[in-house]
């Protein structure tokens, strides 16, 4: 194909001249090739998440609901020093806390199967069954679990028909716990198992020769190397709580105010966009000291 | 009917609202003379509305409240309005007034074109300029509305219509039949502690109103007259009734669908509600009812406004012209569990269903309508003209307390 | 080598997380099914009667048409500026190369909220009105760093001496990429648009607060849900959308051997 490429005629003059001008400074094919989608990013993406900073210090006309383009810090005085919104930030930190230990010990053993115990058929198996339900609609199992969890639903039903009493967890916190943990369950498995899986079996046989017996072996060698990847996958478990509404508005009850639903009714309903800006840059500075924290931890490596 | 008798209750409730009316005007910047005869026009008072109705431009966007624009209905139809029209209907349902203020934002952003707002809406809609006037003489069936709703002071200012009044209602309380054999016959069974965690109301900020027209008959000596025009002691005891009633809520309802999943599944068993749950969930073959407490209720008066912005204000015109028609509003009064404001629709009623036009009051709705507190928006200056009622962004702030 | 128990009880436990993955979806799709319109278990009975009346529905088939429309032209800009930038990133390093790295990941790495708050006061702002441009907008956002994301990981794995092996033997910079380059990256383009569609296709956080009164089949399924009428539709549709993501997500696990799909996730 490249002898027939060789004999194929050289293009005219044309493009020649332009094509060894871009051959010869690969910055600027760079720089064109990147014009485009950075544009876009700039344009729409950057100057969107600018004004919607910009937005959390106006302030809305409360009969008229317009916004007024008055400079104050009254939305954020009023995120830090009301109760009320220590209060649901904490809750929501404390759901997303939940949340992620909860993966992190389901994920854990089940990595740990997958990467050290199973063959390797079964580990390919096993990680496309693990990303199946990842891109089976988020909507879809989210109303799925409230079909189980609600009164007359599937858990009710079996802990009767055993004899036990109804647990009913329809409508609240425990509730959002269990589907938020099942959610995100595949986004921490994926980078625990790639942590996992590049600890190489002569380290364990290392620690066997020195004495150690396998659970001391998995506490002191697995479990550090492959702490990375189980860091990596809390960014998304603890990052995707923190910002959510329609599980809190689905699935959740009276105590379950969030940070992401007091956002989507602020800007659907009360129609107050410069407090719901305000309130939404409280996930993005946590996620930020979060994502300082997790690359001291080497987290970046393992994504 | 004698208008002049069963109106004389009516009559004071709306100069009560008038006045409501007069003195929010004052209390938003007009320029602070007496309490005027006139009012401050509203940013649209100028748009001439159209004399007659031109041809349909094939489409209708309405914002509504779940129930007021229902395929289940069939005689009329919306198929049929939609075949007689060519004006194909799309229906976005609203949970409460605040979200239909929000979608109307920027006189229905272009995209909708008219919507059901309540009375606590209606004002602000119409001093935000995002509805428009409307020409009442385009709807034959205008003049057979009773007279109080022709020009109610909530969707006519100065004159002008900016909307054409729909309906009238109370909220109730519903509670499922098997666990609450007795007819509840309080509101205080929703804050009874016995009921922990099958309770369910909703999730708006005037549900404050409810709590301090609790108040108002169980705490006389905080002398609640109003239930919208609260002292902030006033409002300080409905507050932390609400806040002790929080533990034993199951979940706040933000809209019809909900409360009527919560009752269907069994996870709450007694709440405040719309008759329409309740017509709803016995449709349904639940067993649920609802009654109006002793306490009395609050309510909402429906207008369907037109959108200064509405891409398909023919299609509106037809709509409105349809939804006031006798047999419309009989279907809509007896499914849904209100009251129409055509008084043609009253033998309609009964046809469709025997004893409803007495049921909802149709024929004779002075005293009932009395008992009633219509949902408006609460302000600061109170009905006396002095300043010292809490406004409704101190309503919002408290009810964010309390929910979470 | 872990003991026999060990490896018993680590079995069972896969077994139970797996069963814990799948036993909604299989529950919700078992729903499809439902005889009855009353959500309650178990099941009265299985019945495909309310799969004609979802599919005839026109609000439905809107929404359908709305969701594929938005799909297919976020997935047709996202591919194009996607990889364009990963061909940019690639083969040149220049001052800020990692803060633009940085920059395609944001869509993904802040919280869907913040993006859709973001672009619905920066359309506020501008008068655009809420329209399926603003959607297919929102949407293309995020797709781009799907594809951008596949796209690189493949430029990572190709050897750069083909191509200039291909440039020793006289070919121009067209003719390269036409025979070199697209045939090596072109499974990895279209499974960056596989993922890209899918995602747009479940996508409802950012459409939430990009659609104006349109209704993509997601945003149909929240109000649906809310709504509570049609309870049986909403089953039907939703096992639809599942179908529909799963889909095109096997085949580009397919094509670039699984890693595509789980560097990007969600």
């Amino acid at each position: 194909m490249a002898v027939e490429a060789a004999r194929r005629p050289r293009k005219s003059g044309g493009t020649a001249p332009l094509q060894a001008l871009l051959w010869r400074r690969p910055w600027l094919r760079a720089a064109l090739l990147l014009l485009p989608p950075l544009g876009w990013f700039v344009v729409i993406y950057l100057a969107s998440l600018g004004l919607l900073l910009i937005t959390a210090f106006w302030q809305i006309n409360d009969f008229t609901t317009q916004i007024e383009q008055v400079w104050n810090l009254n939305n954020f005085q009023t995120i830090l020093l009301d109760p009320t919104y220590r209060l649901i930030i904490g809750r929501t930190v404390v759901l997303a806390t939940a949340v992620t230990i909860t993966d992190a010990a389901i994920a854990f053993p089940f990595a740990y199967f997958m990467a050290r115990v199973a063959s390797r058929r079964t580990q390919r198996l096993l990680f496309a069954a693990v990303l199946l339900p990842l891109w089976a609609s988020y909507l879809a199992r989210v109303y799925s679990w409230i079909l189980i969890l609600n009164h007359s639903g599937l858990l009710n039903w079996s802990m009767q028909s055993i004899g036990l009493p109804a647990p009913n967890l329809g409508y609240t916190n425990v509730a959002m716990w269990i589907v938020f943990s099942y959610i995100w369950l595949p986004f921490m498995i994926v980078p625990t198992y790639s942590a996992m899986e590049r600890v190489p079996e002569s380290l364990m046989e290392a620690a066997a020769d020195l004495g150690a017996r396998r659970w001391r072996a998995v506490r002191d060698v697995v479990l550090p190397l492959a702490l990375p990847g189980v860091v990596a996958g809390s960014i998304f478990t603890f990052s995707l709580t923190l910002g959510d509404f329609i599980t809190p508005v689905l699935v959740g009850g009276a105590g379950s105010t969030f940070i992401g639903n007091v956002v989507y009714s602020n800007v659907g309903i009360a129609n107050n966009i410069p407090f719901a800006a305000a309130l939404a840059t409280v996930p993005v500075a946590i996620m930020a000291v979060y994502l300082i924290i997790a690359k001291r931890l080497g987290a970046f490596e393992a994504l | 009917m004698n208008t002049l008798e069963a109106g004389s209750g009516i009559r004071f409730r709306l100069a009560t609202m008038a006045a409501g009316a007069i003195i929010m005007l004052t209390a938003c910047g007009s320029t602070g003379t007496t309490p005027g005869v006139t009012l401050q026009q509203p940013p649209t008072a100028g748009m001439k509305p159209p004399t007659t109705i031109g041809p349909g431009e094939g489409a209708l966007k309405l914002i509504a409240w779940e129930g007021y624009v229902d395929r289940s209905w069939k005689q009329p139809s919306i198929a049929s309005f939609e075949k007689d029209t060519g004006c194909k209907v799309t229906a976005k349902y609203a949970g409460s007034s605040d979200e239909m203020v929000a979608l109307m934002a920027g006189g229905g952003g272009g995209q909708y074109d008219m919507v059901s707002a309540s009375g606590d809406a209606d004002l602000r809609l119409i001093y935000s300029g995002d509805v428009r006037p409307m020409n009442p003489d385009l709807i034959p069936d205008f003049q057979y509305f009773q007279t109080y709703f022709k020009s109610p002071p909530y969707n006519t200012i100065n004159g002008i219509h900016y909307g054409i009044s729909l309906q009238w209602g109370p909220n109730v309380l519903m509670y499922n039949t098997t666990k609450f054999p007795i007819k509840p016959t309080s509101w205080g069974v929703l804050y009874d502690p016995a009921n922990r965690g099958l309770i369910t109301v909703p999730d708006n900020p005037i549900q404050i109103a409810d709590a301090a027209l609790y108040l108002s008959a169980t705490t006389p000596s905080l002398g609640i007259k109003d239930p919208y025009e609260l002292t902030q002691k006033q409002f300080d005891a409905a507050v932390t009734l609400l806040k002790q009633q929080r533990p034993l809520v199951k979940k706040y309802w933000p809209s019809a669908g909900d409360e009527i999943s919560l009752f269907s599944s069994g996870d709450a068993m007694v709440g405040a509600a719309w008759p329409y749950q309740t017509s709803t969930l016995k449709a349904a073959k639940k067993p649920v009812a609802d009654t109006i407490p002793t306490e009395g209720a609050t309510g909402w008066g429906d207008t369907w406004m037109l959108a200064t912005n509405a891409p398909h204000p023919n299609c509106a015109y037809l709509w409105t012209k349809w939804i006031s028609a006798p047999q419309a509003q009989a279907q809509q009064a007896v499914i849904y569990g209100e009251t129409p404001v055509n008084t043609h629709a009253c033998a309609l009623m009964e046809v469709m269903s025997p004893g409803s036009c007495a049921q909802y009051h149709a024929d004779a709705p002075g005293t009932y309508f009395d008992t009633i507190k219509f949902w408006k928006t609460p302000v600061a200056t109170c009905n006396d003209g002095t300043k010292v009622c809490i406004p409704y962004t101190q309503w919002r702030t408290a009810w964010t307390s309390i929910i979470s | 080598m872990e003991s026999y128990w060990a490896r018993m009880a680590l079995r069972i436990w896969a077994a139970l997380v797996l069963l814990f993955l799948f036993i909604p979806i299989v529950i919700i799709l078992l729903y499809a099914f439902n005889s009855s319109n009353i959500e309650t278990w178990p099941l009265p009975g299985l019945s495909t009667r309310w799969l004609a009346s979802t599919w005839q529905d026109p609000e439905i088939q809107q929404a359908l048409v709305l969701s594929l429309q938005a799909g297919l032209a976020a997935t047709g800009l996202a591919l194009v500026l996607g990889s364009m930038a990963a061909f940019a990133i690639h083969r040149t390093s220049f001052f800020g190369r990692d803060v633009v790295s940085l920059l395609f990941i944001l869509p993904l790495a802040l919280p869907g909220i913040v993006t859709g708050i973001a672009l619905n006061s920066f359309f506020n702002f501008t008068g655009i009105t809420l329209s399926i441009l603003t959607i297919v907008v929102g949407h293309t956002t995020f797709c781009i760093v799907v594809v951008y994301n596949n796209v690189l990981a493949r430029l990572r794995r190709t050897q750069g001496s083909l191509i200039e092996a291909a440039m020793d033997l006289g070919a121009n910079g067209i003719q390269t990429f036409r025979d070199i380059t697209l045939p090596l990256i072109a499974t990895s383009v279209v499974a960056g648009a596989m993922l890209a569609f899918a995602l747009s296709f479940d996508e409802v956080i950012v459409t939430t607060f990009t659609a104006g009164a349109q209704n993509t089949l997601p945003i149909w399924i929240f109000g649906a849900i809310r709504l509570g009428q049609r309870l049986p539709e909403v089953n039907v549709v939703v096992s639809f959308v599942i179908l529909v993501t799963i889909i095109p997500v096997i085949i580009a696990a397919r094509l670039t051997g699984g890693s595509g799909i789980a560097r990007t996730g969600r």
